[in-house]
């Protein structure tokens, strides 16, 4: 499906992301005790043409492996993480019929039982909507350059996303060469796909981003 | 081109005290930047090196104890040379290798990448956003 649109594709992405400004509003939140304003970003993907908004709320748990959660921090590499994320947009505009999309991650210190990311497509029909929110988490699981610390009340660990250790063959094989990254990480995908076999057909036409 | 061991920038020689090595050592009063604007003689004698700046998130820089450094590596060097410098230098962050990844401006990109000057290197240590 993804590759049914060349010009997209194949188009360089500073060109991809002015193009796609103004519909996907996309923010990462330095450290604040703020909430994440959910409203707002549902409110962004509101469309009179659209039939369906599907959003994903992440929210951080009280325990892992039986130990006490006491709060998350989170850091990112804040250009590279923006940048990321405006490609995982385009990919998903690539690969559904959507309307509009939201995506706000949170750094800093968040409180057990809040949310950290939250993210939100709409469009005309609901099977777009869904699968294009579902494909952006994983994505921002698997390739954004966010990090989660967990702090313990006797110690504390950064966590390691299955996703991106999943994807790492594939990401450390991309090329840095500028506008045909897209289209070379594709191949990546393929392949990494096919190799690990037990990824679903869902993989099939999750698009190059 | 009798130099090759990559040339730490002043700030950056004090914080790595551990390491002795002669041309550190040598460069620790004047600094990179002073050598290579003295004579000409001198400028071809050390080469056109490349500066790479490299950052540290996450445990890469607990490992290191810093946010960034900047390293001077020879013309043609790829992201693997800087990486097993940054090895050398950071015995620590071994612990990360085998599950981390290089960004070159931004974009993910593999250790055969051959290094510009004023690139910018980061070290992704497992990611865990969400």
């Amino acid at each position: 499906m993804a590759t049914s649109r060349e010009p997209e594709i194949n188009s360089c992405p500073m060109a991809a992301e002015e193009g796609e400004a103004a519909e996907d509003l996309i923010e990462i939140l330095e450290a604040s005790s703020t909430p994440i304003d959910l409203a707002r970003y549902v409110n962004h993907v509101r469309d009179p043409a659209a039939g369906a908004i599907a959003t994903f709320e992440g929210t951080t748990r009280h325990t892992f492996e039986g130990k006490r959660v006491l709060e998350l921090r989170y850091e990112a590499y804040l250009p590279m993480a923006l940048r990321r994320l405006r490609a995982i947009c385009s990919g998903a505009r690539a690969a559904w019929s959507l309307r509009r999309l939201a995506v706000a991650h949170r750094l800093g210190t968040v409180p057990v039982g809040e949310a950290s990311v939250f993210v939100a497509a709409s469009a005309v029909h609901r099977a777009d909507a869904l699968e294009a929110c579902r494909f952006l988490i994983d994505e921002v699981k698997a390739s954004v350059p966010i990090w989660k610390k967990e702090v313990y009340a006797n110690g504390e660990v950064w966590k390691e996303n299955r996703e991106f250790l999943q994807r790492r063959n594939a990401l450390a094989l991309a090329t840095s060469s500028c506008c045909c990254t897209t289209k070379v990480r594709m191949d990546g995908d393929d392949a990494a796909a096919a190799d690990d076999g037990g990824s679903g057909a869902d993989e099939e036409k999750v698009p190059a981003v | 081109m009798t130099l090759v061991i990559p040339l730490f920038r002043a700030r950056e020689v004090t914080s790595m005290a551990e390491e002795s090595e002669d041309t550190c050592a040598a460069n620790k009063a004047g600094g990179v930047t002073k050598m290579q604007k003295t004579s000409d003689m001198e400028e071809r004698e050390v080469g056109p090196w490349i500066e790479v700046k490299v950052l540290f998130f996450a445990r890469a820089r607990e490992l290191t104890g810093l946010t960034d450094i900047s390293l001077l590596m020879p013309p043609q060097s790829t992201a693997r040379d800087c990486m097993s410098k940054l090895l050398n230098n950071f015995p620590k962050l071994e612990e990360i290798y085998n599950s981390m990844v290089l960004a070159l401006n931004e974009e993910y990109v593999p250790e055969s990448t051959v290094l510009r000057n004023r690139d910018e290197l980061a070290i992704i240590p497992p990611i865990s956003g969400g």
